[in-house]
């Protein structure tokens, strides 16, 4: 498949089966897209839409189009021709395997080298408190752990020009190191989020109500300011929640 | 007419993904009609003819379900001719995996939940490895990455089919089931089953309680593997 220069989403109906007030987006490489909306807004069967590459075969009718065009079928179903990783809001494994069995089978079907399976656990182990170990079973993986591996297996095996997240921000991993190991340079990325700081870092954000696309604002000079004020604010909540993790005390509060 | 058989686990969705794939099919022009094949009880029928098509249900009770579906699968194909139907849906009730009831000239299809884990295909036996189509459903409660290891699996057990992911509850992957369903061959004289029904010819399978090896005679087989005929 050809080098990808452009996802259109071509917006359908919402719940109640009225036209989606935007007609049309387009997206481009090295893009970052927020995602927001109250909860049961319809956000994450958005990104469900843009996984299956929908065809106006879903309740939304939308249609996802690459480069201008509906995709052919195989690369709307063979993980190894789909250019689409996607982590969805699950926590947990249910697969009855050991996590390097997963992953090498998760390589095989994505034609990738085995060699890949130590770098997905090396890198899940710098996201996660507790490390991995190739050898553990994946159904005893915390939810943290788990959603660290899924973070892994995505920005190495998975690793696509498209990317789609879905609350990132869950499962106590460190979420901005996490959103940079998948948001890779020149890649168009959608992220479903609840947090100021990850929806103001994107450079436009979808709003959903009901089921449907309500606006899409482009972020302003004034929210990038308050962007870099919350990301400063919120390294000190990191630190601060890393301190109380380790068993330390934070009697004083630093002026950020 | 044409012939499809779904087969697949209770609870792996069969009947969700039927009632999008009739819509669609209805949609589509054609005029479907079902056979739901069950043991003991089902108020299946009720949820199929709210869709306003010919519905016949089947009890299997004392005999095997697979079994009591292919013995009567000439009698559906005369019922569904009188209901000038279309297409012929027999969904099966699905039980021990090791029966799969589909004839050569049918559609097959194995509806399989992605949630019993990347096991499961290689578990399942004739039921997956001669379907024509694996419909692999409730993938929406796991990553990606589990969906694609289980297609893996699916592939590695049956290389030749075609796997549609389905979700019984938005409609996901109906259509395309509908499509295949449309572009299936109209079923033949004669037909054959793909693969044998497993032995069944013991005391057991006509009524025998008592437990002890003593009391059974037939076509038997142990534990180790050894399968003997014990009787007169």
């Amino acid at each position: 498949m050809q080098d990808i220069h452009e996802l259109t989403i071509i917006c359908g109906i919402d719940k109640s089966g009225a036209k989606e007030d935007v007609e049309k987006i387009r997206i481009c490489p090295g893009e970052i897209i927020g995602i927001v909306g109250p909860t049961g807004s319809g956000k994450s069967t958005l990104i469900c839409d843009i996984e299956q590459l929908s065809q106006g075969d879903t309740p939304t009718r939308r249609k996802i189009l690459i480069n201008g065009k509906a995709p052919g079928r195989d690369i709307r179903t063979d993980p190894r021709k789909k250019r689409i990783a996607q982590l969805s809001q699950n926590m947990h494994f249910l697969a009855d395997m050991t996590v390097e069995d997963f992953l090498r089978m998760h390589a095989k079907s994505r034609n990738r080298n085995f060699d890949t399976v130590e770098r997905v656990i090396e890198i899940a182990n710098t996201l996660t408190g507790e490390s991995i170990q190739p050898g553990q079973q994946l159904t005893i993986l915390s939810g943290g752990q788990s959603r660290a591996l899924m973070v892994a297996d995505i920005a190495v095996i998975s690793d696509s020009p498209i990317v789609l997240i879905d609350e990132i921000e869950n499962a106590g991993i460190k979420k901005q190191e996490a959103l940079k190991l998948l948001a890779a340079e020149g890649k168009i990325v959608l992220v479903v989020t609840h947090d100021p700081v990850l929806a103001l870092m994107a450079k436009r954000r979808i709003v959903m109500r009901n089921g449907g696309v309500r606006q899409v604002i482009t972020t302003t000079p004034g929210e990038m300011n308050v962007c870099n004020e919350l990301v400063r604010l919120d390294n000190y909540m990191m630190s601060l929640r890393d301190t109380i993790r380790q068993g330390g005390l934070v009697e004083q509060a630093v002026v950020v | 007419m044409k012939l499809v058989v779904v087969a697949g686990t209770p609870g792996s969705g069969k009947t969700s993904v039927l009632m999008h794939t009739i819509r669609s099919l209805k949609q589509a022009g054609m005029s479907p009609a079902v056979v739901k094949i069950d043991c003991l009880w089902t108020d299946d029928d009720k949820r199929f003819e709210r869709l306003d098509i010919p519905v016949r249900i089947g009890l299997s009770r004392d005999m095997c379900p697979d079994h009591f579906a292919i013995y009567n699968t000439d009698e559906m194909l005369t019922w569904a001719r009188e209901q000038d139907a279309g297409v012929l849906i027999n969904e099966t009730a699905g039980l021990c995996l090791r029966c799969a009831p589909y004839p050569d000239r049918c559609l097959a299809v194995c509806v399989i939940d992605v949630t019993t884990g990347p096991n499961t295909p290689l578990k399942v036996g004739p039921l997956l490895t001669t379907a024509d189509v694996v419909v692999a459903t409730k993938g929406d409660i796991v990553s990606q990455a589990e969906r694609e290891v289980f297609r893996e699996r699916v592939n590695e057990a049956n290389p030749g089919c075609r796997i549609i992911e389905a979700n019984g509850l938005s409609g996901q992957g109906a259509s395309e089931l509908a499509e295949v369903i449309s572009e299936t061959p109209d079923v033949g004289q004669e037909l054959t089953l793909r693969h044998n029904a497993p032995l069944a010819i013991c005391t057991l399978c006509t009524g025998e309680m008592r437990v002890a090896k003593e009391h059974h005679m037939g076509v038997l087989r142990h534990i180790d593997g050894f399968t003997e005929y014990r009787g007169e």
